[in-house]
């Protein structure tokens, strides 16, 4: 079996419903919820990555790589802002983090 | 001299207002003077200062006996100086005016400036100066500066004395515009400035709640009288197109005869404009059905009522009358009224003083019942008569008024006289000149009560219109009560037993600064008779008064009073010696007589000592029903209808979506994620599909 451009959009597509999912049905954690966004991004590249080799276009893969550091530099500053938070509120509980209303 | 008789009060009033205010913010720093003013009704508490030692220290009164022990306001002896020093020039000026205007016949206008002009109507203020004005000016200006001046003395423990000369002052000042005025609006402005200073100064102790229901009561009752003077002025104007005297008085006589539409009924134009106008006169003048505010105005400080009832404010309804004589001459109908209602005032207030024990109260309904005798007089067309009572009624009231100041400090604020008695070998100085004043009052021969007493029954005898024989046996019957009570006050008050020891044995004579009024209006009470009668009753009202009053052709009053039968001259002075020994006979030989009298007529004492049950009776007239009626509307009408269905009711629907709305926004992370996803994906969805189509 030939494992063309379609499979990869596929598997692509589940890690992005995978991490919408993520966040909407955790409850608990909001690491999980960093984790739901990582996955969403991982998903983006691989849809340009795959979308590269398919065209045989090569800045598809210099924005995978792009994307790859923001999505470090995001994942570092949520834990800071992770810490922090817990520091000042003692628990970083999804139900707890409700601050945000009128 | 006439700018300076009218504007030095105002002046005076103006500086003492400024002292009044400058020391309120002095005394609140960081608060406005009326915030400031506020505080102290609810703020004199212990810790306001050092007792003030000043006089005698020796008063104190029950009722404002906190404010004794504040400091006073700053300026006050200022004030105090400004404005009687003021006042006493006016009253030397006024004096040279009466003799300059009145027997050297130099008549004056005295234009000051336009105040209002437009279309037909054009008003001026300018002082109107003749024999009529001088003697009102005279009235005026020399009680109040007794008044003045005794007040330096009667009001030397209150603390707010600037704001209480200022008020004074401008009383002054509002009487003096209203005496003056050449035109009906500048008189209607008196009329109002009156009222208004009469209100500051009956609720001059706001901290009270008696005097305050006093001052607005005195207020919305001149109010009522009011609207009717104000009815008269509008039907003057659309009657001549003018309102100033000079052209109306020209146009009366072409007048008669003519009728105006009043509410569908066709009435006689002069009569009704006279009624009109003679309401406003009964509401100022404390007159039968509007006089209720005048005994509950002794709330206000003694030098107050004495103001009010000798110079300024009840006399403004009788000078109204006699200035607009030319109107009332050719109203037979409405002169007729006036002759009722003046002797049923003096009857029946008379019949209610019998029965008072407030001291003040009695003198006040004395003034209510001699202000009838002054109506009578200016109903049967003898209007120099109704003035000259009124100028010595002014000396003896004062004298009176200030007289029961007098016994009231030294009787450390006692003002009933049932708890007083001996008090003539304690304040022997007071005792006389309270016993000249009711000798005037009463009417004894040769004091000056006597001639204008007399004069005016002679004229309710002779007076032509039908109303003049009932003028004539009320005030007659008045004649003995007004003996009976005053003589019960004296008798009550001076003599016998005292009823409280330990006040009779503190009492004391006031100081010299209250004294020396009550001297020369003492002097005033019986030389102000005699070498005036000529002039008022006499035959020299005509070169006296000149055009300032009018006589029609047919009136010969004060020819007929010359000429009345001898039983009728001495009646008076019969009546009065009656009232004096049933008054002796009562209160000294028998006092358990009235007593018993009270006991047997039980009904018909409550009946007088409620006053005829004139409050109770208003109460149910109007008062309730109109409270009902506000009531009706602000809970019904404003409460329910107007904020149910306007702004409460609009903001509590809005309330009611928002508080829905509002939990939509949890505060939970994801619910946004969630809604931001929705909004990105419909707004991609109809992208793909609306921009698809085209």
């Amino acid at each position: 079996m030939i494992i063309g451009l379609g499979h990869y959009l596929t598997v692509a597509a589940i890690l992005f419903t995978l991490g919408i999912f993520g966040i909407f049905l955790n409850r608990k954690n909001v690491i999980i919820i960093l984790m739901s966004i990582e996955l969403i991004l991982l998903a983006v590249n691989i849809n340009l990555v795959a979308f590269s080799t398919h065209l045989g276009d090569i800045v598809g893969q210099i924005y995978a790589l792009l994307v790859l550091t923001v999505a470090a530099a995001e994942a570092a500053i949520g834990l800071a802002i992770l810490v922090v938070f817990y520091r000042s509120r003692g628990s970083i509980a999804v139900e707890d983090i409700n601050l945000m209303k009128g | 001299m006439y700018q300076a008789i009218v504007f030095l009060p105002l002046l005076g009033a103006i500086l003492a207002g400024i002292i009044a205010l400058a020391g309120a913010r002095t005394r609140f720093p960081g608060k406005g003077p009326v915030a400031g003013a506020e505080d102290t009704a609810v703020d004199h508490g212990p810790h306001h200062g050092v007792p003030e030692v000043q006089g005698s220290g020796v008063i104190h009164s029950s009722h404002h006996e906190e404010e004794a022990r504040e400091p006073a306001a700053a300026g006050s002896r200022t004030a105090e100086l400004i404005t009687t020093t003021l006042l006493m020039i006016c009253m030397v000026l006024s004096w040279i005016a009466f003799v300059d205007v009145g027997f050297a016949h130099h008549d004056a206008r005295v234009p000051v400036f336009t105040w209002m002009s437009a279309g037909d109507l054009k008003v001026d203020w300018s002082l109107r100066i003749d024999t009529l004005t001088a003697v009102m000016l005279v009235v005026v200006n020399t009680i109040s500066a007794f008044v003045h001046l005794y007040s330096i003395g009667y009001m030397r423990e209150d603390p707010y004395r600037p704001r209480f000369f200022g008020y004074l002052s401008m009383f002054t000042f509002a009487m003096l515009m209203l005496v003056t005025a050449d035109n009906l609006v500048q008189l209607f402005f008196g009329w109002e400035g009156v009222g208004l200073a009469s209100y500051l100064l009956i609720g001059y102790w706001y901290h009270k709640p008696e005097a305050n229901a006093a001052a607005i009561k005195a207020f919305i009752v001149n109010r009522v009288g009011d609207f009717g003077f104000a009815l008269g002025i509008f039907a003057v104007f659309m009657l001549t197109g003018a309102i100033d005297l000079d052209t109306v008085f020209a146009q009366a006589p072409s007048l008669t005869g003519k009728t105006i539409n009043f509410f569908g009924w066709q009435a006689d134009a002069l009569t009704l404009t006279c009624l009109l106008l003679f309401m406003g006169a009964m509401g100022k003048s404390a007159q039968f059905l509007l006089h209720t505010w005048l005994p509950d105005a002794m709330e206000g400080p003694t030098p107050v009522s004495a103001l009010i009832h000798a110079a300024t404010m009840v006399t403004a309804g009788v000078f109204m009358v006699a200035r607009l004589s030319p109107l009332f001459e050719l109203a037979p109908h409405a002169q007729t009224f006036v002759t009722f209602i003046g002797a049923t005032t003096a009857f029946f207030a008379a019949t209610i003083g019998l029965v008072q024990n407030d001291i003040k109260r009695i003198v006040a309904y004395s003034t209510c019942s001699q202000l009838g005798y002054m109506f009578v007089a200016m109903g049967v067309g003898a209007y120099s008569v109704g003035m000259f009572h009124l100028f010595t009624h002014a000396f003896f009231k004062a004298l009176l008024f200030l007289g029961s100041g007098s016994v009231i400090t030294a009787m450390h604020h006692e003002q009933d006289i049932q708890k007083m008695g001996g008090l003539k070998d304690r304040i022997p100085y007071t005792y006389v000149v309270m016993l000249i004043g009711t000798l005037a009052l009463t009417g004894f021969p040769l004091t000056a009560g006597y001639f204008s007493k007399d004069a005016i029954i002679e004229a309710a005898f002779v007076g032509k219109n039908p109303m003049a024989l009932y003028a004539f046996i009320c005030t007659v019957a008045a004649a003995m009560l007004t003996s009976f009570y005053s003589w019960r006050l004296i008798f009550k008050t001076f003599h016998g037993e005292p009823h409280d020891r330990r006040h009779w044995r503190e009492a004391h004579e006031s100081p010299m600064v209250m004294l020396i009024p009550l001297g020369f209006l003492a002097a005033g009470s019986v030389l102000a008779g005699l070498p005036f009668k000529e002039i008022f009753a006499g035959h020299g009202v005509e070169g006296f008064f000149r055009e300032s009053l009018t006589f029609a052709k047919t009136n010969h009053v004060l020819e007929d009073i010359h000429h009345v039968p001898l039983y009728v001259a001495i009646l008076p002075t019969a009546m009065m010696l009656i009232g004096f020994f049933v008054a002796w006979h009562f209160y000294l030989r028998r006092p358990d007589i009235p007593v018993e009298l009270a006991r047997q007529h039980d009904w018909l004492y409550r009946f007088l000592l409620n006053k005829w049950y004139f409050d109770e009776l208003y109460d149910l007239i109007f008062v309730k029903p109109t409270i009902r009626l506000g009531r009706l509307l602000w809970k019904g009408g404003d409460g329910w209808l107007i904020d149910g269905f306007g702004p409460d009711g609009i903001s509590a629907r809005v309330l009611d979506v928002t508080r829905n709305v509002v939990r939509l926004q949890t505060g939970y992370l994801y619910h946004y994620a969630f809604a931001m996803l929705i909004g990105a994906a419909a707004f991609i969805t109809w992208f793909m599909f609306a921009t698809g189509t085209h």
